[in-house]
């Protein structure tokens, strides 16, 4: 089999980028995704609060897909549900396996990388304790509750401050649960100052910062957690432990970027971000493999994974009919001061006739701020910020009036007092 | 005696710190939002806080066993438990389509809970 375009997972990002390519003029495409319907997590977000900068609407997770499914119902991109790719290779080509057509091979003219992300679990954070049932993920949870309507417990325990158990703290309440608090190792919220607002405060569920569990008791069924606040090390104290008797254990403690594909086709990573290194048309160290959304870095919005994929499925386009320009040498671009991450990390393009769009995360919470971009040590370009959090990204926009100011190489973007 | 309420705008992840100065529940100054829905939300705040709705219902004959569901508009937070309780009673039935109404007038608040996704039949 042969695709000019073969996007891997049908969620908000493989949507996005295959109807971007197609309206580019590339009709050829083929989205592969391994659950039974396209949407990816979004079917299960049931909430609110998404669509704001895209559709200028606040629409819930279901509607935010219904959107682009419609979209894409209007085009001839061919989809393939219920199956799952095994392995891609350098050479664009795809193994693929599903109950009907058994073993597939596909052999594309570009790959787009749109698997996106999975929780942290346990196993990652090291909780002590016994190995009863009744410990989730918070975005299973949220699968047992929206999707297959079962609630997974009566008397919840959240640990870690994520958006995904912020809502849940909020669902599981509504739903009748007892929510007995959220505990967070860091001094501040893991997700959107909004999400502890509406699903905490609107609830009076208590938020314990600085805190995490030190053990889990339960021989069958989870019977409680010992909770202790930590130090400045992140550290437990002793003195403060206190057993708080419950069903039900959630998770919510981060998102890694889903890229044993990746790895296995020997794309280039970055150990910042836990996605590979892209350039600015989100294209990947081998040429015609593309990735968008959380496989190249776990967002806060949906809309952001919307708006890269567009640049992805663009680019594709471009690549196939072959309208790149590239320079001999790429930009680099450096972290400067209080800099996780930058996305992306490197920029190709020739010459600059659009905008081109950097998604960074901060290290730790400052006030009073300037983004500052520079090359050769000359500043060329500045945003002020009130205030930065590392849950919050920070977008900047550069013009290719400013881009034409990189001289040589490299690109420094920093955060300055 | 003037009297300023603090609020954390939930409109966008902007997250505007908002104030809102009012004086014998007459509002004098919104401050600290950066658009218009902010102004709006901090006034709500205020007078009646409202949030969207949003739980699933049962389904029948659908190819899952929830839809999920929205208030067309805002409805005061007080009554979010409520309709949660009301809507966990009643049953939908497949096919639907996104915005159909699955609920008429909630609890007498004047709005219609509808369904966030198209829901397709089980074969």
């Amino acid at each position: 089999m042969r695709a000019d375009i073969v996007v891997i997972g049908g969620g908000p990002a493989g949507l996005a980028s295959a109807v971007s390519a197609y309206k580019e003029g590339i009709k050829d495409v083929l989205i592969i995704e391994r659950d039974m319907e396209l949407g990816g997590i979004l079917p299960q977000c049931i909430h609110d609060g998404f669509g704001n900068f895209i559709f200028g609407e606040m629409l819930t997770g279901p509607e935010y897909a219904q959107r682009y499914i419609n979209e894409l119902k209007k085009t001839e991109i061919k989809i393939k549900l219920n199956t799952m790719v095994l392995e891609i290779d350098s050479n664009k080509r795809i193994i693929a396996v599903n109950s009907k057509d058994g073993l597939l091979e596909i052999e594309a003219k570009a790959i787009i990388l749109a698997m996106g992300c999975r929780e942290r679990t346990r196993a990652q954070i090291l909780i002590p304790g016994e190995r009863p049932s009744g410990i989730y993920t918070a975005g299973t949870a949220q699968r047992y509750i929206n999707i297959e309507g079962m609630m997974p417990g009566k008397k919840i325990v959240i640990l870690g401050s994520g958006d995904v158990g912020l809502i849940m703290a909020r669902r599981f309440t509504l739903e009748g649960a007892e929510v007995e608090g959220v505990y967070e190792i860091m001094p501040n919220p893991g997700g959107l100052t909004r999400n502890v607002v509406q699903c905490l405060e609107d609830y009076d569920i208590p938020l314990y910062l600085s805190h995490t569990i030190t053990n889990i008791e339960g021989r069958r069924r989870v019977e409680g957690v010992t909770v202790a606040k930590v130090d400045s090390k992140m550290k437990p104290i002793k003195e403060t432990e206190r057993f708080i008797p419950c069903d039900t254990v959630i998770l919510s403690v981060g998102l890694i970027p889903e890229n044993e594909l990746s790895k296995k086709a020997e794309v280039k990573m970055d150990p910042r971000t836990g996605g590979p290194i892209v350039d600015e048309r989100m294209e990947t160290s081998i040429p015609g493999i593309f990735a968008c959304g959380n496989v190249v870095h776990v967002h806060d919005l949906v809309d952001d994974v919307s708006e890269a994929a567009e640049v992805s499925g663009k680019g594709a386009a471009e690549y196939i009919a072959g309208k790149l320009k590239e320079r001999k040498i790429p930009i680099n671009v450096k972290n400067g001061r209080n800099v996780r991450y930058i996305v992306p990390q490197i920029i190709r393009a020739e010459k600059f006739d659009k905008d081109i769009k950097f998604y960074l995360r901060v290290k730790e919470i400052e006030k009073n701020t300037r983004i500052v971009v520079s090359s050769n040590e000359k500043e060329i370009f500045e945003k002020k910020e009130r205030i930065v959090r590392p849950p919050e990204m920070i977008k900047l926009n550069l013009s290719p009036e400013i881009l034409n100011k990189i001289t040589g190489n490299e690109l420094t973007i920093e955060v300055k007092k | 005696m003037k009297r300023i309420h603090n609020f954390t705008c939930i409109v966008c992840p902007l997250s505007c710190q908002i104030e809102l100065i009012e004086e014998r529940n007459k509002i004098l100054e919104v401050k600290g939002n950066r658009c218009k829905q902010g102004e709006k939300y901090a006034i709500d705040e205020f007078k009646n806080p409202v949030r969207i709705l949003i739980t699933t219902v049962y389904i029948e004959d659908g190819i899952l066993p929830m839809l999920p569901v929205r208030s067309e508009k805002p409805i005061p937070k007080s009554f979010m438990k409520k309709c949660v309780k009301e809507l966990s009673k009643i049953k939908a039935k497949a096919p639907v389509r996104c915005g159909d109404v699955i609920y008429e007038n909630i609890l007498d608040t004047g709005i219609n809970v509808i369904a966030s996704r198209d829901l397709i039949r089980r074969k």
